[in-house]
């Protein structure tokens, strides 16, 4: 059990990492790694959002869409359940903390259509994960996301006073740079948990 | 708005992935084969133009505060649709896809032009606009997977054409040169990203070209259109 638990959340930070190798989760992740604090701020919000999504799309598929058999709506009883849970972070963060939800601006509504967040539920549908599991892969997978976005925003405040060709202003670079970042994941391909 | 104007918007000028930048994820994770690239480019195209007609039908009973839900509820419907036939009749396409087809339902494409468009156009305008930008997708992820599928592995049109035993979704396709001194790189991860880099890069240029020479061109002809009034005055 303790193993399985292990390799699950090695494989969602470090092996598979949700945004390096199978590209969930893309937009915020170019579109929030300006700076630092935005950038740890999004992984923050991202990790509780990816933990109570699947931990709650855990029960409500195990216990309303397979008792009555409407496997078929999973898609969109997910998008759901995501969205009214993004909308309670956005009222929590907007009374408690004002500053971080000002930084975060037009990305934290839509945390709602970030691939991660639906990903990692229909990941743990697809792997018949149990409950601990799937709430397991949640949290580990938005740490693997945050691990990413801030290594990215490093790498970013370097890239201003770099000196590359004009066409490539803007996403192109930071696309070039985040497949170096990927390149480098690659070498956790190999590890393993037994 | 002209049919040729949407059309040129959606290839060129107003591309969803090239120029708007939206719905990354997707063309960087399944563009490692043709067969991936079509299917996926051809099932946006159907959702996204069934969504634009809907949300442009139904636009003046949605109520402003609420119309992202109601755009992704009907969103959402749409993509079961189409991922319960693909799993019926191309069960190839909705294996190697995986989870990417239930994930449309957040491809920010589909959701930006409900918002951008759909919601302030008629129907008509909305049909055609859902076909064009579908187009201009598919056009994008048939260049990268063509791009990747011959460099990474020196092949041509996987899964569609020299299939194993004639089943569509199998095989490598034409091998053109050998695979082993194809650059394995593109086949990765990291060949997603840098050559969706360089693809926008090169429609930056492209861009930015042809913005520069219309100046151009414009200040000749001000200049002209000077020299002439000039000319007329002093005679």
């Amino acid at each position: 059990m303790l193993t399985n638990i292990l390799s699950i959340s090695l494989g969602a930070i470090l092996i598979n990492n949700f945004i390096f190798s199978q590209f969930l989760g893309c937009c915020p992740f170019l579109g929030c790694s300006n700076k630092m604090d935005t950038a740890v701020g999004m992984g923050i919000a991202v990790i509780f959002v990816m933990g109570l999504a699947s931990a709650i799309c855990w029960v409500v598929n195990e216990y309303i869409l397979m008792k009555l058999g409407l496997g078929f709506m999973q898609t969109l009883t997910y998008i759901l359940v995501i969205a009214v849970l993004v909308q309670f972070v956005e009222m929590f963060l907007k009374k408690s903390v004002p500053s971080l939800y000002s930084a975060l601006g037009i990305y934290l509504p839509l945390i709602t259509t970030n691939c991660a967040v639906l990903g990692v539920v229909l990941l743990n549908t697809q792997n018949n994960y149990n409950f601990l599991e799937s709430t397991v892969y949640g949290i580990t997978g938005g740490m693997g996301f945050m691990l990413a976005i801030c290594l990215f925003a490093s790498v970013r405040e370097k890239l201003e006073f770099a000196d590359y060709p004009k066409c490539f202003e803007g996403f192109p670079i930071c696309l070039v740079s985040a497949g170096l970042l990927s390149l480098a994941f690659m070498g956790f391909s190999g590890m393993k948990i037994f | 708005m002209t049919t040729k104007q949407q059309l040129r918007e959606g290839l060129i000028t107003n591309n969803p992935v090239l120029v708007q930048q939206i719905g990354m994820c997707a063309t960087m994770a399944i563009t490692t084969s043709l067969f991936n690239g079509i299917g996926m480019g051809l099932s946006v195209l159907i959702i996204l133009t069934c969504c634009n007609v809907v949300i442009s039908a139904i636009r003046k009973i949605i109520p402003n505060e609420i119309r992202l839900a109601i755009f992704v509820v009907v969103i959402a419907g749409f993509v079961t649709i189409v991922d319960l036939l693909l799993q019926a009749f191309v069960p190839a396409l909705s294996e190697s896809l995986g989870v990417f087809i239930p994930l449309i339902v957040v491809n920010c494409i589909i959701i930006g032009r409900a918002e951008a468009f759909c919601q302030h156009e008629p129907v008509g305008l909305s049909f055609k606009d859902g076909i064009f930008q579908g187009l201009g997708y598919t056009c994008v992820l048939i260049i990268m997977c063509l791009f990747r599928e011959f460099f990474g592995k020196g092949a041509f049109g996987g899964g569609l054409i020299n299939t194993v035993n004639g089943v569509i979704g199998t095989g490598n396709g034409v091998q053109i040169f050998p695979a082993k001194y194809g650059a394995l790189i593109l086949t990765l991860p990291v060949g997603g990203f840098m050559c969706l880099g360089a693809l926008i890069a090169v429609m930056q240029y492209a861009l930015r070209r042809s913005a520069e020479k219309k100046e151009a061109q414009e200040k000749a002809e001000r200049e002209a259109a000077d020299a002439a009034e000039v000319k007329e005055a002093a005679e």
